[in-house]
């Protein structure tokens, strides 16, 4: 009931005062606005550039990496147990690229509840013939459905049917760029030679475009059992195996994990592309900064309006308290009045901020770089909106505070005598 | 002696600013339920200070206080508060009341505030009060659409609503001419002759003073 009471007479201060109120209000729902259109806008942004890289580079790579044995012969020997045994030169021997027991491994990541996904591949070095020249490349067997379900394989193929690959025998995707380079395509004609010098005709069924043009001049992608052909391997050779962790966070420590249970080489994705982690990092921090700045200046004008109001109001809350209300009540009344304007502007803002942000996801934004994406990027996430929420709140309650306790403080006596 | 609705003993007062100036020395007196009690003086003798440390509105002081049976000394703002919500009500020389409102809003805030009855009874209450000074018909108007006369007798109504233990009046009359300074005037004495109403008053005006049942002159701070 007091309550109430307090809120009635909130509201009446407010409509009394209605245009300052608005005035205040305006500048939280556009602090709002904006906090929500840039972080959505930027996090959208974000995701695109992470997925640059991240949609299509395994959370965790296996394989098998040339390096010098860590285990020297000596070290085996019962003899020299005790000793230091210091060895020169030592150097990688022509050991195989494929992984070991690769079905096994497989087997095992099958199981492991922490993997949403696994892909097989079998990378090799080729040489694209054009004429007299030969150009260096990679070509990349890949089992195309487990691609496609795990790292967004299809988004990238611009033109061609990426099954293909798989369905038709000696078919090959290659980057746009190389086809360009070659001169070659769809249905075309591409020959390939294996650095033993083996010669092979391969049909081009479609163009791959990853939004990296260095990456895209030398890569292709054929089906496993074309590039173990052309390698003369038989079908267990398998060089990678790409994992997809359900999260991502967890990489480092279970790639730590698979390195010492399987023996092979285990990369994560933190680790190789740290410094988009980095950029990702630093993005968020700025367009956080940027939007609670904003808030923080919304705020202010809180603060000043409150302080204004006090003033033209010293008489009624003199009065207030000479006829029985507390200075907590008249504190609570000028925080109802803070919270209101905070509240009812944090609404408007992110009305304001949704439609902004959905008028800037349909703004046409084409790039050859990302060719998945026809306009802006925006992530319409409902973190961001709880955020302003939160902070809008928190940012009206101690803008609201400092005047409201100067209120309450606001000794009667001198008030009802100084007239 | 149960009849003593505002007991004071030995009150006083200093005011530090610039130098240390006695306003109230030792002043003491009591007051019974009914009465109709002026306090006069001189411009600065210390009686608008008394007032305010009686209204426990001011609570920078020495000695003792008693409203209707209960200490003041030691108690808390917020109890501060509802003491004088309950018990006491103001009639200042200025009429304070908020202009957002109306008048029926003016005088129902405090009853509103004190929470003892519901709103429509508060609002009958109020009308109540507002026929008792002759102005119900002006309940739905705004406070600042009044004249200086009517906005002191909507004061009156709103002192009255929670039926207190006494009123206070300020110079009630101090901003009035002759025409609305009587009516004020006889309303308060109707209050205390018709309904018994407990009754301080503050006043620099002797004709006022002398109408009523007891007198307290001051002067330098004492009673004299």
């Amino acid at each position: 009931m007091t309550l109430k009471l307090l809120i009635q007479i909130a509201i009446t201060m407010l409509r009394a005062r209605l245009r300052q109120t608005i005035v205040a209000a305006v500048g939280v729902t556009f602090g709002i606005t904006m906090f929500v259109t840039l972080l959505s806008f930027m996090s959208g942004l974000n995701g695109m550039l992470d997925g640059l890289v991240g949609n299509r580079t395994p959370h965790i790579r296996l394989y098998n990496e040339i390096e010098p044995s860590k285990n020297q012969p000596i070290n085996l020997s019962e003899a020299y147990k005790k000793d230091y045994n210091f060895i020169n030169s030592i150097k990688s021997n022509n050991s195989r690229q494929e992984i070991y027991s690769a079905n096994k491994i497989m087997q095992t990541l099958k199981e492991d509840n922490r993997v949403l996904g696994y892909s097989r591949k079998v990378a090799s070095q080729v040489f694209f013939n054009d004429g007299a020249i030969d150009i260096a490349g990679f070509m990349n067997g890949i089992d195309v459905e487990a691609e496609m379900l795990l790292y967004s394989f299809r988004d990238y193929v611009t033109s061609g049917n990426p099954l293909d690959v798989k369905n038709r025998s000696n078919s090959i995707i290659l980057g746009k760029p190389l086809a360009e380079k070659l001169m070659v395509s769809i249905g075309d004609i591409v020959q390939v030679a294996t650095i033993q010098g083996e010669r092979f005709q391969l049909k081009v069924v479609g163009y791959y475009q990853s939004g990296l043009a260095d990456f895209d001049k030398t890569q292709s992608f054929a089906s496993i059992n074309t590039v173990q052909k052309i390698l003369g391997k038989p079908s267990s050779h398998i060089t990678d195996i790409q994992v997809k962790l359900k999260d991502m966070n967890l990489a480092p420590k279970t790639a730590k994990e698979y390195r010492q249970v399987f023996g092979v080489s285990a990369q994560d994705i933190q680790a190789a592309n740290a410094q988009f982690e980095t950029g990702t990092y630093i993005r968020n921090l700025i367009s956080y900064a940027v939007g609670i700045t904003l808030l923080i200046v919304a705020g202010f004008g809180i603060y000043n309006i409150l302080n204004m109001m006090i003033y033209e109001k010293m008489d009624t809350i003199a009065i207030l308290k000479a006829t029985g209300f507390s200075g907590t009540d008249v504190k609570r009344i000028f925080m109802l009045i803070s919270l209101s304007i905070g509240f009812f502007g944090c609404l408007l803002g992110l009305l304001l901020g949704n439609t902004l942000s959905r008028l800037i996801s349909h703004i046409p934004f084409n790039s050859p770089a990302v060719p998945t994406i026809k306009t802006f990027p925006v992530d319409h996430n409902p973190v961001y909106y709880a955020i302003a929420i939160i902070f809008s709140l928190v940012t009206t309650y101690f803008a609201g505070w400092f005047p409201a306790r100067k209120a309450s403080k606001v000794d009667p006596v001198v008030i009802i005598r100084g007239k | 002696m149960q009849n003593i609705i505002l007991q004071a003993t030995n009150i006083s007062k200093n005011f530090y600013d610039p130098v240390t100036v006695e306003v109230l020395h030792n002043v003491s007196f009591g007051i019974q339920k009914g009465e109709f009690v002026s306090i006069i003086g001189k411009s600065g003798c210390g009686k608008s200070t008394l007032l305010y440390i009686l209204s426990t509105m001011d609570t920078d002081y020495s000695g003792e206080l008693m409203i209707d049976g209960e200490r003041m000394a030691q108690k808390k703002e917020k109890d501060l508060a509802r003491i004088r919500n309950e018990k006491i009500g103001f009639v200042f020389q200025f009429h304070y009341l908020l202009n957002e409102f109306s008048v029926l809003k003016n005088v129902m805030l405090p009853a509103l505030r004190l929470n003892k009855y519901s709103e429509e009874v508060i609002r009958e209450k109020a009308f109540a009060k507002l026929d008792i000074l002759g102005i119900k018909d002006l309940s739905e108007k705004k406070a600042s659409q009044l004249s200086g006369g009517q906005k002191q007798r909507v004061a009156i109504a709103r002192s009255l609503i929670n039926d207190p233990a006494i009123i206070m009046g300020d110079e009630p009359t101090g901003n009035l001419d002759k025409k609305n300074s009587q009516i004020v005037f006889d309303t308060f004495k109707h209050l205390s002759e018709d309904l018994k109403q407990t009754l301080l008053i503050v006043t620099h005006d002797p004709s006022f003073a002398e109408s009523t049942h007891r007198i307290i002159e001051m002067e330098d701070g004492r009673i004299i």
